[in-house]
C-alpha cells in the first residue's frame, strides 16, 4: 500500500528514490512511530524529502494520498498548467513576480488555484474571489477563463518571450539536467587555472629531495604556496527588459561564478555595451564607470564573459546614437569590437535557446563580432564557453 | 535510546521524531534552517540528553574529507628518521586520527556533529559517502580497516550556502527547523530566562516580531539574537515601557545593536519608525 504512496509522491514531483523509500519502511519496521498519521507524516517527510523547497509538494502529495482523491487539475486533468503558467509569466511585471514569490511561489499559488477551482462551478467574470477575467482575485490576473486561455495581446511587443515559451526547448534542457547553482559550478570548474600564490605552506617534495641530496642526505625541507584558482573573469551582464525572464538563471550563474572565481569583476549594461557600464542597478545613472576605464583597469589577462540575449533593434548596435536610453557617440558594434580586441579570450553566453538565434538579426551581428564564440546558457553551452576561454 | 527534548532546549514534535528516527536506524540527520534557530545546539542537547560524549567537527572552506578520517604526518616521520628515533619504524605512530576516526573507535556511542558542511568544497560530501554509510574506512598507510564499534549519531548542519549532492542526501534523514512562532518563542525564552517578567517578555516579543516583519531587511534577527537582546535588556534593567512602539522618546528599541546587524537595516528601521510615528499624528 505504501508503494502507491511512493508513486503518488513521484507524480507530484517529489524526487524520491527507492533507497529513501526503503529507509522509510525500515524506520516503520523499527517502530519509530506508532499508528498515528502525524507521526507517519513527519517520519515520511524526514526520510523522503531532503529539500525544504519540496515540502509543499510533499504536503500536496500526502494530502492527495491520505484523502485518497486526486486534486483537481492534477496529472492528466484537462487544464494544462503550463499554459497558465506561461500566460502568467508573460503578463506579470517584476512587482507581480515578487508578489508571487511572497505568496509562496508558483506551487503554492497553483495549489490555491486548484482549491478555488474545485469550489467554483461556472464561468465567472469580475469580482475578486473566483477565477475569471477582469477580476482582482490573484487568479484573475492570469487571464484564465473557462473557455480557454487568452493569449496575450502584447504578442508583438514581446515577440521573444512568446517564441521562447512556445518552443519550450529551453525548458526541456533545463528540466532534464536540473540546471542549478551546483551544476553550473561544476561546469565553471573547467575554467580553473591553478597558480601558486601566497604563504608557503605546502611541502614541495621534489625540491625537498633535491635539497636534501645536496645537503648530504640531511633533511632540508622546501615549502611552496598552495595552489589557487588564479583565473580572472570580467563578467558583463545585460539587465535590459528582455532579460527579465532569464533573471533566475542569470542570478544562479552569477552566484556560481562568484563562489568559483576569486578574481571576478562584474558590470551591467543595457542591451549593448556603450561608453558606460555600472555595478549598481539602482544608481546606474549616477555611479557609472566609463567603459574606457574598464578597458584600462583590467589587462588582457582577464577573460571576458558577456551574458545577454543580444536581441535588440539593429540600430542599437549598428548606429551611433541608437542606444535605447542615451545618445551614444560610437555605435555598440564599435564598443564590442574594442572589448573583444583587448580581451582575446572572450565569450558571449546567450540565454535564448540556440535554435531561435537565427530569428534575430542582432544575434548574428554580435556573433560575428565575437568570431562565433556565442554559446547558449545551458550546461553544454557553458562547457563549450569554458573550453573557448581556456584556450 | 530516545530523545525527548531537554530542559534547556525546546524541540518540536517533528524534530524529536526526526532525531529518534535517525537514532533508531543509525543514519545521519541533516539539519537545515535559518541561522540562529539552534541547529548546532540540537546536537549538543541530544548528546547531553542521552548522556553521550559529543565530538564536533567544524567545517571550513579549506577542510577536506580526509582530515576527518586521519592524516599521515610524513614530515615528522622524516624528521624523526634523521634523528634516529625508534618510533620511526612503525608508520602507525605518524597516523593522526581525525574526528570521524575518534567517533568510530570510541568505547561508548558518541554524538558526532559535522557543523556547517556547506562551507566546504562542493565535492566534500561526496567524499564522505562510504564513511557515513558503512561507518568504516581504510587506512591505506597501515592497511587496516577502521570500523565503527557503535554507529555514532551523526548530526550535520547546513546553512544552504551550497547545494548538497543527491547521493549524499539520499543517505540522510532531513529536518528543516522552521522559525519558531510566537508560542514556541515564548517557550524558548522561558527556558533561557526563567522568571522573566511577563510585561517585558510581551513587549520584547512584540518588538522582535515587528522587526522581523519589516520588509526589506538585509538580515532578519533570529532566536539567538533575541536571547542576546533579552540578556542585555535584563542586564541594563530596561523597563518594559521603554520597548513599547508608541513610546515617543526613542525611534528604535533600546540596545537594537543586538538585533540589527548592519547599518542599512538600522537606517531602514529608523525611517520606517519615523514614518509610522508621523502617520498617527497626521490622523489626529
Amino acid at each position: 500500500m505504501l508503494t502507491r504512496f511512493f508513486f503518488t509522491l513521484r507524480e507530484h514531483g517529489v524526487p524520491v528514490s527507492i533507497r529513501e523509500y526503503l529507509t522509510l519502511l525500515e524506520a516503520l519496521r523499527a517502530g519509530v512511530v506508532g499508528a498515528d498519521v502525524d507521526g507517519f507524516y513527519h517520519l515520511a517527510r524526514a526520510a523522503l524529502v531532503k529539500d525544504e523547497t519540496h515540502f509543499d509538494r510533499f504536503d500536496r502529495a500526502f494530502g492527495a494520498f491520505y484523502r485518497g482523491i486526486e486534486s483537481v487539475a492534477g496529472p492528466g486533468a484537462e487544464i494544462p498548467l503550463e499554459w497558465l503558467r506561461r500566460q502568467a509569466e508573460l503578463a506579470l511585471t517584476d512587482e507581480d513576480k515578487a508578489l508571487v514569490e511572497s505568496a509562496g511561489g508558483w506551487d503554492e499559488i497553483m495549489r490555491r488555484f486548484r482549491e478555488r477551482l474545485a469550489g467554483q462551478q461556472g464561468r465567472h467574470q469580475g469580482g475578486n474571489q473566483w477565477i475569471g477575467t477582469a477580476g482582482t482575485s490573484p487568479f484573475g490576473a492570469f487571464g484564465y477563463n473557462p473557455e480557454g486561455i487568452r493569449i496575450g495581446q502584447d504578442e508583438g511587443r514581446h515577440r521573444s518571450a512568446i517564441k521562447v515559451w512556445d518552443a519550450r526547448e529551453y525548458r526541456n534542457l533545463d528540466g532534464d539536467v536540473g540546471i542549478g547553482t551546483r551544476t553550473l559550478k561544476l561546469a565553471l570548474r573547467r575554467l580553473r587555472r591553478f597558480a601558486r600564490q601566497g604563504a608557503a605552506t605546502e611541502l614541495d617534495l621534489d625540491h625537498t629531495i633535491e635539497r636534501t641530496a645536496r645537503n648530504a642526505g640531511l633533511l632540508d625541507l622546501a615549502f611552496r604556496p598552495e595552489r589557487h584558482n588564479a583565473v580572472k573573469v570580467l563578467l558583463l551582464l545585460d539587465v535590459g527588459g528582455s532579460m527579465d525572464e532569464y533573471s533566475r538563471l542569470c542570478s544562479e550563474l552569477f552566484t556560481a561564478a562568484r563562489s568559483e572565481f576569486r578574481h571576478l569583476e562584474f558590470f551591467y549594461f543595457h542591451n549593448c555595451v556603450y561608453d558606460h557600464l555600472w555595478t549598481d542597478n539602482r544608481r546606474r545613472h549616477t555611479a557609472r564607470t566609463p567603459t574606457r576605464d574598464v578597458l584600462h583597469r583590467f589587462n588582457a589577462d582577464w577573460r571576458l564573459v558577456f551574458v545577454g540575449d543580444a536581441a535588440m533593434s539593429p540600430y542599437e548596435i549598428l548606429r551611433p546614437g541608437g542606444a535605447i536610453d542615451h545618445v551614444n557617440e560610437e555605435s555598440g558594434a564599435d564598443w564590442l569590437r574594442r572589448l573583444v580586441g583587448v580581451y582575446e579570450r572572450s565569450v558571449w553566453l546567450n540565454p535564448t535557446p540556440e535554435p531561435a538565434w537565427r530569428h534575430y538579426h542582432t544575434i548574428g551581428v554580435v556573433r560575428e563580432i565575437l568570431a562565433g564564440r556565442m554559446f547558449p546558457l545551458t550546461l553544454d553551452g557553458l562547457d563549450g564557453a569554458m573550453r573557448a576561454l581556456v584556450r | 535510546m530516545r530523545f525527548d527534548g531537554s530542559p534547556g532546549y525546546v524541540a518540536t514534535d517533528d524534530l524529536k521524531l526526526a532525531v529518534n528516527a535517525a537514532i533508531a536506524l543509525g543514519r545521519p540527520l541533516l539539519i537545515k534552517g535559518e541561522p540562529g534557530t539552534g541547529k548546532t545546539r540540537l546536537a549538543e542537547e541530544v548528546a547531553a540528553g542521552l548522556g553521550l560524549p559529543l565530538l564536533e567537527w567544524h567545517i571550513k572552506s579549506t577542510t577536506r574529507a580526509q582530515q576527518g578520517l586521519y592524516e599521515y604526518d610524513a614530515v615528522s616521520r622524516l624528521r624523526d628518521s634523521q634523528l634516529g628515533d625508534p618510533r620511526v619504524q612503525d608508520i602507525a605512530n605518524y597516523i593522526v586520527p581525525g574526528t570521524l576516526w575518534r567517533a568510530f573507535t570510541s568505547e561508548t556511542p558518541v554524538v558526532l556533529l559535522i557543523d556547517e558542511i556547506d562551507k566546504a568544497d562542493i565535492e566534500f560530501p561526496n567524499d564522505l559517502l562510504r564513511e557515513l554509510d558503512r561507518m568504516e574506512f581504510q587506512v591505506y598507510e597501515t592497511r587496516t580497516l577502521v570500523r565503527a564499534r557503535h554507529r555514532p549519531l551523526v548530526f550535520i548542519t547546513s546553512n544552504n550556502e551550497k547545494e548538497l549532492p543527491d547521493a549524499f542526501l539520499r543517505r540522510c534523514f532531513f529536518h528543516y527547523i522552521r522559525f519558531p512562532d510566537r508560542d514556541q518563542m515564548e517557550a524558548i525564552v522561558a527556558v533561557h530566562f526563567p522568571g522573566l517578567k511577563q510585561a517585558l517578555l510581551r513587549e520584547a516579543l512584540e518588538t522582535f516580531f515587528a522587526i522581523r516583519e519589516v520588509p526589506g531587511l538585509r538580515k532578519k534577527p533570529t532566536t539567538s539574537e533575541l536571547l542576546d537582546w533579552l540578556k542585555l535588556l535584563l542586564a541594563e534593567d530596561i523597563p518594559p515601557e521603554a520597548l513599547r512602539a508608541d513610546d515617543r522618546r526613542t525611534l528604535i528599541p533600546p540596545l537594537h545593536g543586538a538585533l540589527l546587524k548592519n547599518e542599512q537595516d538600522v537606517h531602514l528601521f529608523e525611517r520606517l519608525a519615523f514614518m509610522s510615528r508621523r502617520s498617527p499624528a497626521r490622523d489626529g
